[in-house]
């Protein structure tokens, strides 16, 4: 049916009309981006009080699974979403920074909550004031919990970011650095 | 000069101090009255006055509760600069006792080691060692517990700045000394060490467990915890009474509610400030809805660690409905930060017992749901039953409490042997089970749901449809707003509250209540300024942490990740 020179069904050359949906045109990066963006396999580094509200949003309430995120692995090789969901200490921190340089590129990183944006209210002796000490965040998420809404926007946005084709903050580090007189 | 006499002491005091009197040390023991009978005695005589209170038949004091470092630098009248704060439980005689040993200025300020007593005194002794400095001659694995191994000084001096902190790399997490060597044994292949952690699904939050293997066997284990120190009780002494809350309702973040409760508990009764009934019983049905979530989360993850991933998506749908009941009371799902000292931060939603008894309603189809799915199900009860096996002595020994002591067979529950608030009014049960194994933890909580269940219809009943939720102690619960913008003494006292805080009377109190996992004690001491001076949490998965490196020896691997499920270990209480 299909063959160089024949026509496609239905398909009127005048009003571009009709015709199958058999295929349609893009750019192979923008393929990629969209591709990516509905398959982020996150790994959920739960921590504190937020891991349990990241497993609000992954059960059936909330369902994360509908905007393609719901392969969720606790295995750094298997995934390239890292949220970061609770209080990170100095403790955990090296631990952190291993998982996080475990992933295989490209990988982004939501810091969800305020513990691990800032370290929150934990001004404290022990505790990490942002995970950004340590890695690069894509996004941060706000609240003591947020709500799983919040953390659902938190995706979308970095979604959108990824469409858009915008390089994760650790690859822009690395290509400053590279481009960067030293 | 006249001497004044010495006001003489409560029933419980006085008993204490006559069976004391036989004791070769009774000289040296000073029996106080505080809001516990309370000994006081010197590092020299510690060993001989535990044993006596374990062994002797007029104390049995057989349940190790809680060791608390106390550091009186900035304390007037204290004898000693530090102080190490016991606190035990009698099962027989159902009552506490604070014993104080009062440490000498030495470097470092040392008292014998109380775990051949009680073996569950060793993770409470290492934690004081951590945090205040304190030797303990006779503990053979005497090192930091909650802080990292990089960490220099004692976190919980005075003369600690709350936010210094010390930078630790990855080769600063040290491994136990054993598990570097390696070991072979005759016509035998050689034992492998496993790390399992911090980071790792079947953790539940983040604690570090080296195991030696011998194929799948586990032959020696150590878990390494403090991965969420997030420095709870050293936050608590720069905060006001009421900003302590937040902190404290993350400790046990599953069932926030109760922590809150019995935080404000504690300070309450220092206060002596009394709620009315609609404000308890709000308490008491939103802590039980608490209980019931917390339960739901503890046997969802639990079959999910043995692979039954379906009850999890069952278990978890009640807690979101009963995160709908908190979220119209408070406006926050998870912590809920909404008990203040006093009452409650605003009063319950209009419909709210309307909502609670739809929940009511709709609670019981789920866990049926769970029942049928689970408790006759065939590879749950192969992996559940018989492993894990606690016998009624361990766990006494171990300092469990909760639904594990219950599952060995103890009746103690806070709720039935010191009923707080109208617990005694109520018709319940206390589950328990004689076998100690997985799965009889399991059933004690699947029963444990349905008494809070019954609870909750029976608070209903009496529940006040009209009435303030707060006490009208304006010294200590701010004043309505209305009368803050039209009444001047109104306004002297909403400012006084909100600048510096309420003014606890001088003293100190151990106060405990029932939580998910176990007895949850605060022994706070107020030096009579807005915050407290010192407060310390009693978490009731700390003892079970230390106690799980010993179940699981014999067992295999796999027994070993579903025991740690039904342990039901919350990492923010743990670490605190």
């Amino acid at each position: 049916m299909f063959g160089r020179g024949k026509p496609l069904p239905g398909y009127d050359p005048k009003t571009g009309a009709g015709g199958t949906s058999d295929f349609l045109t893009t750019r192979l990066d923008k393929m990629v981006a969209w591709a990516r963006s509905n398959s982020l396999w996150p790994l959920p580094f739960a921590t504190a009080c937020c891991g349990i509200e990241f497993m609000s949003v992954v059960s059936s309430h909330y369902d994360l699974s509908r905007f393609g995120a719901e392969v969720v692995r606790f295995s750094p090789r298997q995934a390239d979403l890292l949220i970061v969901a609770g209080t990170v200490t100095d403790k955990m921190a090296p631990v952190l920074r291993k998982i996080y340089e475990e992933m295989p590129e490209p990988k982004w990183v939501i810091s969800m909550g305020v513990c691990a944006s800032s370290g929150g209210f934990y001004r404290a002796y022990h505790v990490t004031q942002g995970i950004d000490e340590i890695i690069p965040v894509d996004v941060y998420v706000p609240g003591c919990p947020p709500t799983p809404e919040e953390l659902m926007y938190g995706i979308f946005e970095l979604q959108r970011k990824i469409q858009s084709g915008e390089l994760s903050r650790d690859r822009r580090s690395a290509k400053l650095a590279a481009e960067s007189p030293a | 000069m006249s001497t004044v006499a010495a006001p003489p002491l409560s029933a419980p005091a006085e008993r204490i101090r006559g069976v004391l009197s036989a004791a070769p040390f009774s000289d040296r023991v000073e029996v106080r009255d505080l809001d516990l009978p309370t000994l006081e005695v010197a590092p020299s005589d510690w060993p001989a006055v535990a044993r006596f209170l374990r062994d002797d038949p007029g104390c049995r004091y057989d349940l190790f509760l809680d060791l608390a470092g106390v550091d009186n630098l900035k304390r007037q009248g204290q004898k000693t600069r530090f102080e190490a704060v016991v606190h035990l439980h009698s099962l027989p005689r159902n009552e506490h006792v604070r014993v104080k040993v009062l440490l000498p200025d030495g470097s470092p300020p040392a008292l014998p080691s109380a775990r051949d007593v009680w073996p569950a005194a060793d993770w409470f002794e290492r934690e004081a060692f951590d945090l205040y400095g304190f030797d303990f001659p006779g503990h053979p694995n005497l090192r930091r517990i909650l802080c990292h191994d990089a960490f220099v000084g004692h976190a919980l001096r005075k003369d600690y700045a709350p936010g210094q902190r010390w930078f630790a790399a990855e080769e600063d997490m040290k491994m136990p000394a054993w598990s570097q060597e390696t070991e072979t044994r005759a016509g035998h292949f050689e034992t492998q060490t496993l790390s399992i952690g911090p980071s790792h699904p079947a953790t539940h939050g983040i604690i570090h467990l080296v195991a030696r293997i011998d194929g799948e066997r586990i032959t020696r284990a150590e878990t390494q915890i403090g991965y969420l120190h997030r420095c709870f009780e050293k936050m608590a002494e720069t905060h006001t009474w009421n900003g302590v809350i937040p902190y404290a309702d993350r400790l046990n973040y599953v069932s926030a509610m109760i922590n809150g409760v019995g935080y404000v508990k504690a300070v309450e009764r220092m206060l002596g400030v009394e709620i009315p009934e609609r404000g308890v019983l709000a308490r008491t049905i939103l802590s039980e809805f608490s209980r019931i979530m917390d339960h739901c989360v503890n046997i969802g993850a639990n079959l999910v660690d043995i692979g039954a991933l379906t009850n999890f998506w069952y278990l978890y749908q009640p807690r979101e409905t009963i995160y709908g009941l908190l979220e119209a009371c408070c406006g926050a799902r998870l912590t809920v930060s909404y008990v203040r000292v006093g009452g409650l931060a605003i009063d319950v939603p209009e419909d709210f017992v309307p909502r609670c008894r739809s929940l009511l309603d709709s609670i019981p189809k789920f866990l049926s749901d769970v029942d049928r799915l689970v408790t006759n199900n065939r590879i749950a009860r192969n992996r559940l039953q018989g492993t894990g096996v606690v016998s009624k002595e361990q766990a006494i020994a171990w300092g469990l409490t909760g639904p594990m002591l219950r599952a060995s067979g103890v009746p103690y529950d806070v709720r039935r042997a010191r009923p707080y608030d109208f617990y005694d009014r109520f018709d319940w049960d206390v589950p328990i089970s004689t076998e100690g194994d997985n799965f009889a933890r399991y059933l004690v909580r699947m029963e444990e749901m349905r008494q809070s269940l019954s609870i909750i219809r029976q608070a209903l009943e009496i529940f006040p449809a009209k009435g303030p939720v707060n006490s009208d102690d304006w010294h200590v619960v701010l004043p309505p707003k209305d009368a803050v913008y039209h009444d001047m003494e109104s306004l002297i006292y909403h400012f006084k509250l909100v600048m510096e805080g309420i003014r606890v009377p001088r003293g100190e109190r151990y106060d405990w209540i029932e939580g998910a996992n176990g007895e949850l004690g605060f022994y706070a001491i107020s030096e009579g300024g807005g915050g407290p001076y010192r407060l310390k949490v009693r978490p009731p998965c700390f003892p079970m942490m230390a106690a799980f490196e010993k179940i699981i020896i014999g067992g295999t691997l796999s027994d070993a990740i579903a025991t740690l499920g039904t342990l039901n270990i919350i990492a923010g209480e743990l670490d605190r």
